[in-house]
């Protein structure tokens, strides 16, 4: 994260385009991050799912991402948590609206995961990480490239388990594949066996040492537990 | 008959993390050791069944000014509301209770299994008891795979894997094979 070298006091264009391209791979938020998991893993059956949800997260982020750092001085520090998921929970509604209306295939596919979008802890870990403390055009900047790389992983693990799974591409049937589905992919096994992978393939190819275990940073409620759940392991172990 | 039904439904065929893949990030973060796994599943449980019954009569609140596509923004802020209080008093009062219990109460504001919960007794049309009944089976349902995978989990940690799958891609494929064996109960129902 950047917060050492504090806000954006000068015009830098290459920090800004850092700020974009960051959330594709290099700090991937699901496959680096390792936040997000349950939309990853849930609604990507089908591509067309995945690609669905991840441009509805990124709609959520890059809004609530802009309004937080709007108000970032407006909101106390003490009560800021229910403060930014009141703003998250406001803009999912305003999607589930708009997806109501002119995609209702798809917002029946997603069902209850879009709500889920409020719970979602990579855009409540962006809030707390990036927006409460930077201004508003790399806040919006940083929402859209976290969105983006979130909607590249979901589209990838949709498109590899539909092709795997139902031998069709968007619904497009594939020759050689559709004669022979292999169903376990578009179940709840498969979506948990081809994240592995991924992450596993990222880690290979980026060679960047990821972090090992889901930590603190990013952690939404790490300030409210300040790393307490770890030291407790700590101390059973 | 039919709250049976629901309870071996949510614990065993529509188990919550294993096939409807809510609370992954507690099921991956918490899930190393069996006590800690015991802790969040309590908690869990705890804050599931009262979220579900505080939230019924809101969106009955919330139905009677017709304005229901509120419900999340409502939920949410009732459930954060609910974890607060609970931390608060249970500090106060109930200080062994606090310590087995108290930091996880926090992670669970966002944990999108209890939202997910309370919005899907009101998107299935359950009565008030049988939400209940939801919650409580959603809640051991947790608890039932947090403490199988802790189990499992403890095992991976001491085996050797090849480099790049060392860490969370082993984890989610272990996950995968535990997800695999809940599918044999899915004739039950």
């Amino acid at each position: 994260m950047r917060n050492t070298r504090g806000r954006y006091s000068v015009e830098n264009k290459s920090s800004y385009l850092h700020e974009f391209t960051k959330g594709l791979i290099k700090e991937n938020p699901n496959l680096v991050g390792l936040l997000g998991m349950c939309p990853t893993l849930a609604v990507t059956a089908l591509a067309k799912n995945g690609l669905g949800m991840g441009l509805a997260t990124t709609f959520v982020l890059v809004c609530s991402n802009i309004v937080i750092s709007l108000l970032k001085k407006a909101i106390p520090k003490a009560v800021r948590l229910p403060c930014f998921i009141v703003i998250i929970a406001g803009f999912v509604t305003l999607i589930e609206f708009l997806m109501k209306g002119y995609l209702p295939e798809l917002y029946d596919a997603l069902g209850v995961f879009l709500s889920l979008i409020t719970v979602n802890c990579i855009i409540l870990g962006r809030a707390e990480a990036f927006a409460s403390k930077n201004g508003v055009f790399a806040s919006a900047l940083d929402g859209l490239g976290m969105g983006l790389g979130f909607t590249l992983t979901l589209f990838c693990m949709g498109s590899i388990r539909e092709i795997l799974g139902t031998g069709a591409w968007f619904g497009m049937k594939i020759p050689v594949l559709c004669d022979h589905p292999m169903t376990i992919f578009i179940m709840p096994a498969g979506g948990f066996f081809v994240l592995g992978m991924l992450i596993a393939l990222v880690n290979k190819l980026f060679g960047k040492k990821p972090p090992k275990e889901i930590n603190c940073e990013g952690c939404p409620s790490a300030a409210v537990c300040k790393g307490q759940c770890k030291t407790e392991e700590a101390e059973t172990a | 008959m039919s709250y049976i039904m629901i309870l071996v439904g949510c614990v065993f065929v529509n188990n919550v993390v294993l096939s409807q893949f809510m609370g992954i990030c507690p099921f991956l973060g918490v899930s190393k050791q069996v006590k800690s796994s015991v802790g969040m599943g309590a908690a869990v449980i705890f804050v599931m069944t009262f979220a579900a019954m505080i939230t019924y009569p809101v969106y009955k609140l919330l139905e009677k000014f017709e304005i229901t596509y509120l419900k999340t923004v409502a939920f949410i802020l009732v459930i954060a509301m609910f974890v607060q209080l609970v931390e608060i008093v249970m500090k106060k009062m109930m200080p062994p209770l606090h310590k087995a219990l108290g930091v996880y109460l926090p992670l669970i504001t966002t944990n999108c299994a209890v939202l997910g919960v309370t919005i899907g007794n009101i998107d299935k049309g359950y009565s008030f008891s049988q939400s209940v009944v939801n919650a409580i089976g959603t809640g051991l349902a947790f608890t039932l795979a947090l403490l199988l995978f802790s189990g499992v989990r403890t095992s991976i940690e001491h085996s050797d894997f090849p480099e790049t799958f060392k860490g969370v891609p082993s984890t989610l494929i272990a996950a995968s094979i535990v997800s695999l064996s809940f599918m044999g109960f899915s004739g039950i129902i």
